[in-house]
């Protein structure tokens, strides 16, 4: 159970580190000052929630590890993050077109990881869904600019939404961790919020005026820690300090 | 406006600034004293949106989650102060899309600092340490200039910016308290950024050509030369009490002065800089420029929506 929660505790907090770190890299190259400062407002948030998860997975751990150690001092095939977050930024309709696809379903599973029997979690979750609200607010709003702007714009955003769709499956595979985790109470059954993320993005697609991708092929594997070739330069920087200068206090 | 009117407006506007009254907006006010805060304050916007790369460029690589999440929450103030000056040089007559435009093409400067290279992470405390340390001091005395929304944008920009200073200068005492690779990191940081912070308040006081004018305007409080004697005397028992030595053979104690004696300032250094020929001039300005150019049809998009939506609301009006 101890492995199964802290696998569980990594596989939410990866998804945000590497998230956050992919909008991290955007500070002072956005399109616009405001989109600048709002990228790197998510990038922050995303980093907050991830401290909180990592803090408690060292406390689960029990070791000397810290919440550093955990972010920053494991090898590429021991992250879990989903595949979707990973995807580089390629441009600016693929930074909102990741984050939208991404927002629709972490705004789903914080509403019921709010549930969890884990007080920790259901802390966490609460705090960190008054920020993805406004995530998804920022990403839905940016979709429909993009996607009923310019004939430019439109073309673009219909590019990055039917580039990213096929990462968008996995978001419900489950993982072993995840189904003792539900079984346990903790976890949230990703499988059952399917239905409604595919409806919801939908919805915001066709208001965008942008077709909703009949892709049949998808890709998985992240939750396995078998990840894109993006990952490892990912990580390289991510990483960086950490391995260059071993055992020290920042 | 007949000649005599316009000196008589100018002689009740000399007065009012005399009186510490301040010029708002919709007040009348001198060409030229429009021209300055423009120049000024766009200057100064254009150097926290600058500023925002060299810190920017180490975002992904902080080493630890608590100094990325301060970086990026750094860096997001910088964008903010950029948003506000940019909206305070707005009210005198320029739009930001102008402003931009002077930027990319060089005809408006920024702070030349940003032109040096942030290499190691104690450049990150060293910036906010003596960068952001010394644009406090430039930026208290502004508090109290004569027009008002510039002046109050930087009683908030103060606040923020005292903050980045001590988390600056806490990176480097954490550095100082480290291992002996992390104080050799910290020392040469200090050694590279010293030099550049001091000319951070620009040329020699017979060579600044707008002071007398600027001090009238109370667009500047101090001169260069004291400012930058300020900044030395507070800087220098920092740097000890963190067992950091200033990279100035010179430096000492004067005690009939009760200020710090220093060596002279690198002055062809600091021209060539300025224009336009420091490390990272191009850099800065490439990625400036590409962001704004590639971000094009992003704004078009925003522009382009507006209207569609403000049309859809009419005919739904009729």
């Amino acid at each position: 159970m101890k492995e199964n929660l802290y696998k569980y505790i990594l596989g939410i907090a990866d998804n945000s580190l590497i998230l956050g770190q992919r909008m991290g890299e955007l500070c002072g190259h956005g399109p616009s000052l405001e989109t600048d400062i709002a990228c790197t407002n998510l990038s922050l948030d995303l980093f907050g929630q991830v401290r909180s998860c990592y803090q408690y997975a060292a406390k689960i751990l029990g070791d000397d590890r810290t919440e550093d150690d955990i972010a920053m001092l494991r090898k590429e095939r021991d992250y879990l993050n989903v595949l979707l977050v990973e995807q580089p930024n390629r441009d600016f309709a693929y930074v909102i077109g990741r984050q939208f696809l991404f927002d629709v379903y972490h705004h789903l599973f914080l509403t019921e990881l709010q549930k969890s029997k884990d007080l920790t979690l259901a802390a966490i979750a609460n705090k960190s869904i008054k920020e993805v609200s406004y995530h998804l607010r920022f990403s839905s709003d940016w979709v429909k600019r993009l996607g009923d702007g310019t004939e430019e714009s439109h073309a673009r955003m219909q590019e990055a939404i039917d580039g990213l769709w096929t990462y968008t499956d996995e978001l419900f595979h489950q993982t072993e961790a995840d189904k003792e985790m539900v079984a346990e109470g903790i976890g949230v059954d990703v499988t059952k919020l399917k239905e409604t993320y595919y409806n919801n993005v939908a919805g915001v697609l066709t208001e965008a005026t942008l077709q909703v991708p009949e892709l049949k092929y998808f890709q998985k594997g992240g939750k396995q820690g078998i990840h894109t070739e993006h990952l490892g330069y990912l990580l390289a920087e991510l990483q960086y300090m950490q391995r260059a200068y071993p055992n020290m206090e920042w | 406006m007949s000649e005599e009117q316009i000196k008589n407006l100018e002689e009740q506007f000399e007065a009012r600034i005399l009186r510490d009254d301040k010029i708002e907006p919709k007040d009348w006010m001198p060409e030229k004293y429009r021209q300055t805060h423009i120049r000024q304050i766009s200057q100064h916007a254009h150097s926290e949106i600058v500023g925002m790369l060299p810190e920017g460029n180490w975002i992904t690589r902080a080493p630890s989650l608590r100094r990325k999440v301060a970086l990026l929450a750094k860096v997001q103030d910088e964008g903010g102060h950029g948003l506000y000056l940019y909206s305070a040089a707005e009210t005198l007559g320029i739009s930001r899309d102008e402003m931009f435009e002077q930027l990319h093409t060089g005809k408006a400067k920024y702070s030349s600092i940003f032109n040096y290279p942030a290499l190691t992470w104690a450049d990150m405390g060293a910036i906010g340490w003596l960068v952001d340390g010394a644009a406090i001091i430039n930026q208290v005395a502004l508090c109290g200039t004569s027009y008002g929304p510039y002046a109050r944008a930087m009683v908030r920009i103060c606040k923020e910016e005292s903050f980045h200073q001590r988390q600056g200068y806490e990176i480097m005492l954490k550095l100082s308290q480290g291992t002996q690779e992390q104080r050799d990191m910290a020392q040469d940081a200090l050694n590279r950024f010293w030099w550049p912070a001091l000319m951070m308040f620009g040329p020699k006081d017979e060579d600044s050509p707008h002071t007398a004018q600027s001090m009238k305007w109370k667009l500047k409080r101090k001169t260069n030369d004291d400012l930058r004697q300020q900044f030395i005397d507070q800087t220098v028992p920092q740097a000890e009490l963190i067992g950091l030595t200033v990279p100035d053979p010179d430096l000492k104690w004067n005690e009939e002065r009760q200020s710090y004696d220093f060596g002279e300032i690198d002055w062809d250094e600091f021209w060539q800089v300025v224009k336009g020929h420091g490390p990272c001039n191009k850099e800065r300005m490439d990625a400036r420029v590409n962001a704004w150019e590639g971000g094009a049809w992003v704004r078009d998009a925003a522009m382009a929506y507006a209207d569609k939506k403000q049309e859809r609301k009419a005919k739904q009006a009729i």
